[in-house]
């Protein structure tokens, strides 16, 4: 075998010019899709963090009638205090509980239709799509806050301002009609325009007592450690509430950003296996001219008692060397590369395409060790099967005819 | 005891409409310690019986026995392990591994065996001295010339001391001092290591070294004679 790395080592550096030309593409390609599948997953991490944040956490637990007839009939209470303990104690990074009704909000010159979310601002504070940070007035205070936070949008739409009082209409379990007024407290900025238009934010018990459902809620959502991996945290969920509730994982909730994380790692594999194609014309030439050119020296190996097998391995070893000089030199480009962007890439160019995904305009991009070994298995497993072809050719020259070959 | 030993040997090519008798109906017989060798004119055999002794090439009926053994019948991989651990090869030109040093290539024919480094390294090193190339050891074929590759050749033919050596116009590509050189060699080595000597030419000056000359026209032996 050493005999075998040695000839392949030195056999690689024998054509500088074309060791290198080819060395360049594999690394660009590796890099290619290294960071290319940085990127694609940095915003699929994004679009499904923000989308998460909005709704429906990693986990949502529901009256389980409330699939069927989402009103304010089919509500979850309260947490009690053992219930509560549970979910303090269930593994999850974070919790909160939400009423959240359809409601009519009214200023003096415009009305629209909007979501009314009555939330816990302390325990909505680490996940909320809120940019708190960039509010224009306050943030709300407690789950009695009185006061209500609208959307830059929705304010430009109701042609009114900060400190303005607005009118918001919803429905008891009574399908009564229960509104009042509330007072603009704050004006936040999201990532999504539309959120902006959506949402309209106030204290949980402030929305209880309007609709008249105190101690209940909507929903329980949870947070597990990765979006990826739900399952723990919904049976988590669903063991707090001791199976009394309905539980779903985020990606039955949002149907369209569940579908989108299939897609995205489907078309992860094939944007690196496309790559890999184009790279395995090179590569394979590259052998097919490196044996072509030692057709006699192949013949002399075997004339002096090389087996066959072991020049097909000659041959696949001097394309594995190949392979992981460039794997290696890719992976140090990708890695650098991505860390040169810490702060993400700005693609404001294309912002408004990029919202109209669920994006932001400033594209974060997110290494997954998993997504490099994936490049790198399919460049290797690839590699090994493209050079087969013409190690197996060399591993069948007749020695005779071989030492005798007329250049 | 018999080195070679060839029974009724035929082969015959097919060049266009036209059968090509390459080897017809040869019989020899080389003792251990023989230096023989094989002389024609172009396309009269001498390569083709020098391949079938070596196991490149198989015959297409008859009998070849290398060291008692048949050879004619058996499979690639045979042949590949028997050429390895029994005969050694000089050919014309092209002999050497050119990624390879003169030492390293010495080598290779051990290596592939499974000698281990260190013994690998002193015989090689032995050898080598033992053939003129001291201080040379280190150097690419393309930095020698080309009497000075054949010797490396003829250093890793030898090196594991194989019952058989087999060359195949070895001077060809050499100058006449060069080869006077070589073949002293080759009678140096035939006499002190014994090893037996099978030499395809038509180098006259080569013949003369010889302890007997096989003359071949047409595939056939037309001529066998010892020489003092």
């Amino acid at each position: 075998m050493r005999i075998l790395i040695k000839l392949a080592w030195r056999n690689l550096f024998r054509n500088h010019r074309r060791t290198l030309i080819m060395l360049s593409a594999i690394t660009v390609g590796v890099w290619a899709m290294i960071f290319m599948t940085a990127m694609t997953q940095g915003m699929v991490t994004q679009m499904i963090h923000d989308g998460i944040s909005v709704i429906p956490g990693h986990a949502q637990a529901r009256n389980p009638q409330y699939g069927d007839d989402p009103t304010v009939n089919n509500l979850l209470p309260v947490p009690d205090s053992e219930i509560a303990g549970r979910l303090e104690g269930g593994g999850f990074s974070s919790w909160t509980t939400r009423l959240s009704v359809p409601a009519v909000i009214s200023s003096e010159r415009e009305s629209r239709g909007v979501t009314l979310l009555g939330i816990d601002p302390e325990r909505e504070a680490d996940f909320t799509f809120v940019e708190i940070d960039t509010i224009d007035g306050r943030y709300l205070e407690s789950v009695s806050d009185e006061g209500v936070l609208v959307g830059a949008k929705l304010l430009e739409t109701l042609k009114t301002k900060v400190g303005n009082r607005i009118v918001l209409m919803s429905q008891t379990p009574d399908n009564d009609i229960a509104d009042r007024g509330f007072r603009i407290v704050g004006v936040f900025s999201a990532k999504v325009e539309l959120w902006e238009e959506t949402w309209v934010l106030t204290g949980k018990e402030t929305l209880q007592t309007m609709l008249g459902v105190p101690d209940q809620v909507t929903q329980a959502i949870v947070f597990g450690d990765n979006y990826r991996q739900v399952d723990a945290v919904s049976d988590s969920l669903r063991k707090a509430f001791d199976d009394t509730v309905s539980v779903q994982r985020w990606t039955e909730l949002d149907r369209y950003l569940g579908t989108m994380l299939e897609v995205m790692d489907g078309f992860t594999l094939v944007w690196v296996v496309v790559i890999f194609l184009a790279l395995s014309f090179g590569l394979v030439n590259t052998l097919v001219m490196a044996v072509f050119e030692r057709v006699r020296e192949i013949g002399l190996m075997l004339a002096l008692g090389m087996r066959p097998s072991s020049i097909l391995g000659q041959i696949v070893i001097e394309s594995m060397l190949l392979l992981a000089i460039g794997l290696a030199l890719g992976n140090v480009l990708a890695w650098l590369s991505v860390k040169a962007f810490p702060d993400g890439i700005d693609i404001s160019i294309v912002a408004k395409g990029m919202e109209m995904m669920g994006a932001s305009s400033i594209l974060m991009l997110d290494l997954r060790l998993q997504d490099v070994v994936l490049a790198n298995s399919v460049v290797l497993i690839l590699g090994f099967l493209a050079s087969l072809s013409p190690a197996w050719r060399a591993s069948r020259y007749d020695p005779i005819e071989a030492i005798h070959k007329v250049d | 005891m018999s080195a070679v030993r060839c029974i009724d040997v035929c082969k015959t090519y097919r060049q266009g409409d036209e059968d090509i008798h390459a080897l017809d109906h040869v019989s020899i017989e080389i003792q251990n310690g023989g230096f023989v060798c094989l002389s024609a004119p172009s396309g009269g055999g001498k390569t083709t019986l020098l391949n079938a002794i070596g196991g490149l090439d198989v015959p297409d009926s008859g009998e070849i026995y290398i060291d008692e053994q048949r050879i004619d019948n058996l499979s690639k991989g045979e042949l590949a392990a028997l050429r390895l651990s029994k005969i050694g090869f000089v050919f014309q030109a092209f002999n050497l591994i050119p990624v390879l040093s003169a030492r390293e290539n010495v080598e290779f024919v051990m290596q592939v065996q499974g000698v281990d480094a260190d013994k690998r390294r002193s015989l090689a090193m032995s050898i080598l001295d033992e053939v003129g190339l001291a201080g040379m050891e280190e150097r690419r074929p393309a930095e020698m010339s080309g009497g000075q590759q054949q010797r490396v050749a003829v250093a890793r033919a030898i090196v594991s001391r194989p019952a058989l050596v087999l060359a195949d116009e070895p001077t060809a590509n050499l100058d006449s001092k060069t080869s006077d050189e070589l073949m002293e060699l080759f009678t140096e080595l035939n006499m002190n290591h014994g090893t037996t000597f099978v030499i395809a030419t038509h180098d006259r000056r080569v013949m003369s070294y010889a302890k007997r000359l096989i003359k071949m026209l047409d595939g056939r032996i037309v001529d066998d004679i010892a020489q003092s």
